[in-house]
């Protein structure tokens, strides 16, 4: 199963000098479904282009199948992509769209006639495909009297009609509302298996990534910060930014005094983490699930409750400790201001080594960068950056 | 209260368009009239438009207006769009001089333009003149006193129906930029790029997709570019040279002498373009209609 | 993939060099000489002969022609004030109709464009002349009788041709709609919740139009104006047809120089030169307020 099948080696991307990814080195396999996660702006898109032949790297190579393809236009690659608003044809009906790829004449390989599939055979792949997507029904329809759901599964369809190796799907579930996307979750999922093929997939969602994924590329300022099962980005984050990206993180300075002991707040904690130097610096994440909270006499460390919000499952507590604000998750009722105490065992800690996201998560002060950013009339908001890329 | 203020502005509707439509009614009314005046009523007759039809001049000139007219506006769509394609893939910092310059034949009170277009048709083919063609019979008359043999002389050119046509194009082309490169902004993206993942060639995605995608705009373009030329005096005017249109010969008549033939010719226009109107209108509605129908509907 | 394309523009931008640059700048040449002067500069010879080719002479010239200058001027902005008075309201009051009325408003607006304006104004020529329909008309109801037995005058008909009057007439005539569509189209298009701010924040109807829809509308006012102001200033059909020999205007005395009985190109290329630069100055004006490209649009 394990047969590579994409393979991006030191590739780099840069619009008017501003690097959009830096030195790039990815593999995928046949049959897997990647998704490449990060917040706007990380590279994830552009990565994703790279692999449709919609843009060129400025330095690199991408093998398909162990064939250099950088300069193979995206009409001849094995690839199909859905597109982030769908880009379904509005002036073609349902059936158009997803006929839309079969009714371009291909070039026989073996006399180089360009030949036309009969319209026999597209009718019966399209009436296969509507079918796969659950749209039997539907073909006379045009796309503006389709629902959100209805317009991604036409663009789906129309993707995986053409039978390609690898579907690329830049955040398809974007537009729709939480529900209906957990839904298509499902069906995303079902449809990779089905039709047995690679999925690359694209989105700032964590959950969507850890729920869907059989390899998840965490990406940030066009760099891959983490490649690995969803299980283990989350569970073993390799810096401060996957552990805060992925799930809630307490994420706290601390200091390694031996193998399976680590001190914080100038107190000793048990760990399962070992093989740093003696007294080196690292960052410590402990999940807000992670934390027992106990009467304070008995705690490891003790705090005050500043904050509670209710949140069905679990309150939400925000809890400060020595000036340091911590999200713990707990079904436990401790009213804001009551003096508590904590005990973390020893698996709930893990301890990264320091990079260059030390110091800039999890303090739980506010739950968003953004909240801050918002109120500092110094900064510019990026979103007109952005722009200017699709521009080139 | 509210009902008075409304009825008081349709009754201000109405008088604004009484003004512009007065002066229209009164030309059709004439131009039925059996004797010579616009303003003495003497019996229904279609005389005027017996001797219209019967006015070489006149309908020579009718000839080279819609002649012109369409020869511009079909050059014009297919530059203009591809022209606007180019400007789509252009960089702002080239993209904005230039639309500034497409801006200025469209800005530029006529006279200007026409003047303008006059002064470097004139030179133009003075130059042309001078070099070529005299250049060219001489030779041949060389040929003819040396050596006894001789070659066709080659014509000078003048002001004419070419210069009219360009000087046509050099305004419409502009209308059609300015229509059809907004819906190109105005198109996704992302559906060039889906044509071209789903296996077209760049030409197969500008025909299957960007073509019907941009078509409203290609459409008014057109359609102004044609009202444009048609109605178009002042650059004809200074660029016709010894070609004449429609509206050079309305000029000149009533600088001579009212001819009420000009009553008839404005009523045919008038219910060409009235029947034009109905149709286009009358298809954007079923069209609207089409596109609006409920989601169920099949 | 999208720069290549650019090529497809390459035709044009050179054809646009040759058609809209060297054509104004061959006027500006013409400006800047005489017949005269390009004479002696050939016989002269050389560099100093380019030198001395220049003159200002046709601009001095045009000291003789303040008279129409003043008139064309007064006249153009008599003309887009009062198509200002009529198009604004006219707009305002189409944009509150129902979305099937106004679209015939508009057919209604833009049909009598599509009727050739030669046309249009030699209508009212008829409408207007002294022994015309409006006359005829007067006279019939017994006006003039009555004014004459009430002032003891011994007033024929109403001299309204041949008049300022009646070429600032055609102008508004003629470019109503050019005001009207812009305004119409900017007021058309504003955001509905604006308004209901505005009332929700505590503006009068008054208040409303005069602090949110006015200022909001002001790009497409300053594009009718330009699109009424530019045309009247230069036009020559309108005032020959409706103010005869003796209201001359800028466009006649260009024409004049072209075509007419005064044959002088480099005297008309000043002329226009000067009204080029009227047009750009609008221009600037236009573009400080943006609003590039959707006046076409909405043609």
């Amino acid at each position: 199963m394990a047969k590579e099948l994409i393979r991006l080696e030191n590739c780099t991307m840069a619009f008017d000098g501003e690097v959009v990814l830096d030195n790039i080195n990815l593999y995928i396999n046949d049959h897997e479904f990647l998704t490449l996660l990060g917040p706007s702006g990380c590279g994830k898109t552009t990565t994703l282009r790279i692999i449709g032949g919609f843009q060129t790297p400025t330095s690199g190579t991408v093998f398909f199948d162990g064939v250099r393809i950088n300069d193979v236009p995206p009409h001849k690659r094995a690839v199909n992509t859905v597109f982030q608003k769908y880009a379904l044809f509005p002036h073609l009906n349902v059936f158009e769209n997803i006929a839309f790829g079969l009714r371009i004449p291909k070039a026989d390989p073996e006399n180089k006639k360009k030949v036309k599939l009969p319209e026999q055979e597209i009718r019966s792949r399209v009436m296969e495909m509507l079918e796969i997507v659950n749209l039997k029904g539907f073909e006379k329809r045009r796309i503006n009297q389709l629902s959100g759901g209805q317009q991604q599964r036409v663009a789906i369809a129309r993707a995986l009609v053409n039978q390609p190796k690898v579907l690329l799907l830049d955040e398809p579930l974007g537009a729709l509302d939480l529900k209906l996307r957990k839904d298509m979750q499902n069906e995303l999922k079902r449809i990779q298996q089905t039709m047995g093929i690679t999925f690359i997939y694209v989105t700032h969602d964590q959950e969507e990534a850890l729920s869907m994924s059989d390899t998840v590329v965490v990406m940030d300022k066009g760099r891959i910060q983490q490649i690995g099962t969803p299980e283990d980005i989350y569970n073993e984050p390799k810096n401060a930014f996957v552990a805060d990206f992925i799930g809630e993180s307490n994420i706290l300075d601390g200091i390694m005094r031996a193998d399976g002991v680590v001190e914080i707040f100038n107190r000793r904690f048990q760990c399962l983490d070992g093989g740093f130097e003696k007294d080196e610096a690292v960052d410590v994440v402990i999940r807000p699930e992670d934390v027992d909270i106990v009467p304070e006499d008995q705690g490891q460390l003790k705090g005050t409750v500043t904050n509670l919000t209710f949140k069905g499952v679990h309150y939400d507590t925000i809890v400060d400790f020595y000036g340091f604000k911590w999200l713990i998750q707990t079904t436990d009722y401790c009213p804001v201001g009551s003096r508590i105490g904590i005990k973390i065992d020893p698996d709930g800690i893990h301890v990264m080594k320091k990079s260059q996201y030390s110091g800039m998560f999890g303090d739980y002060s506010s739950y968003s960068e953004e909240y801050d950013e918002i109120s500092d009339a110094t900064l510019v908001p990026e979103e007109a950056e952005e722009e200017a890329h699709y521009e080139e | 209260m509210r009902k008075t203020r409304r009825a008081g502005s349709r009754a201000f509707m109405g008088l604004v368009f009484l003004f512009l439509y007065a002066p229209i009614l009164l030309l059709i009314i004439f131009s039925f009239n059996a004797g010579g005046s616009n303003v003495v009523w003497e019996g229904f007759s279609l005389r005027w438009y017996q001797e219209l039809f019967q006015d070489q001049r006149m309908m020579n000139a009718v000839y080279t207006t819609l002649l012109v007219s369409v020869l511009a506006t079909a050059i014009s769509t297919v530059v203009g769009t591809l022209t606007s394609v180019g400007l789509y893939g252009m960089k702002k910092r080239w993209r904005e001089p230039i639309l500034s310059v497409n801006n200025i034949p469209v800005m530029n009170a006529d006279i200007v333009t026409g003047v303008s277009l006059c002064i470097f048709f004139v030179a133009v083919i003075a130059g042309w003149n001078d070099l070529v063609v005299d250049g060219w019979n001489g030779f041949v008359t060389f040929l003819e006193e040396n050596f006894r043999r001789t070659l066709p002389r080659m014509p000078e050119l003048k002001m004419g129906f070419l210069t009219l046509l360009l000087a046509h194009l050099s305004f419409d082309i502009p209308y059609v930029i300015l229509n059809v490169l907004p819906k190109l902004r105005q198109m996704d993206n992302s559906l060039v790029d889906a044509a071209q993942d789903l296996g077209c060639t760049w030409p197969q995605a500008f025909r299957k997709v960007i073509v019907p995608e941009i078509k409203p705009g290609i459409v008014t373009g057109a359609l102004i570019a044609f009202t444009m030329s048609i109605d178009d005096f002042v650059i004809s005017y200074f660029t016709a040279g010894s070609t004449s249109t429609l509206s050079i010969e309305i000029y000149s008549m009533v600088r001579r002498r009212v001819s009420p033939e000009l009553n008839a010719v404005s009523t045919l226009l008038f219910v060409v373009v009235l029947a034009l109107l109905i149709i286009i209108n009358v298809r954007e509605a079923r069209q609207e209609k089409r596109a609006s129908l409920p989601l169920d509907g099949r | 993939m999208r720069n290549k394309l650019s090529w497809l523009a390459a035709p044009y931008v050179l054809w646009m060099a040759l058609v809209v640059i060297v054509p104004i700048f061959l006027v500006i040449f013409y400006a800047f000489t005489t017949a005269n002067s390009v004479e002696l500069a050939e016989m002269e010879g050389g560099l100093r002969g380019l030198f001395s080719m220049f003159t200002l002479e046709n601009f001095a010239r045009m000291g003789t022609y303040t008279v129409i200058f003043t008139r064309s001027f007064q006249l153009a902005l008599v003309a887009t004030v009062i198509c200002f008075l009529i198009g604004y309201p006219l707009a305002y009051v189409m944009s509150r109709e129902g979305p099937g009325f106004q679209r015939t408003a508009m057919v209604l607006l833009m049909l009598p464009m599509w009727v050739n304006f030669l046309l249009r104004t030699y209508a009212w020529m008829s409408i207007l002349e002294n022994n015309g329909i409006l006359n005829n008309f007067f006279e019939a109801i017994g006006l003039f009788s009555l004014i004459n037995a009430v002032f003891g005058t011994d007033i024929q008909y109403f001299h309204m041709i041949r008049t300022q009057g009646a070429v600032v007439l055609g102008m508004v005539y003629n470019y109503l709609p050019f005001m009207v569509l812009p305004i119409y189209s900017v007021i058309v298009k504003l955001d509905h919740s604006l308004l209901e701010a505005a009332r929700d924040l505590g503006a009068s109807t008054a208040g409303v139009f005069r602090k949110v829809i006015f200022p909001l509308s002001l790009p497409g006012v300053l594009s009718g104006v330009t699109m009424v102001f530019v045309p009247s200033v230069s036009t020559f059909a309108i005032s020959r047809m409706m103010g005869g020999n003796n209201q001359m205007l800028l466009g006649n005395l260009i024409e004049n120089q072209f075509l007419g009985g005064a044959y002088n190109p480099h005297l008309g290329s000043a002329i226009a030169l000067v009204m080029m630069i009227i047009v750009v100055a609008c221009m600037w004006i236009m573009n400080r307020f943006g609003e590039g490209e959707e006046r076409a649009v909405m043609l």
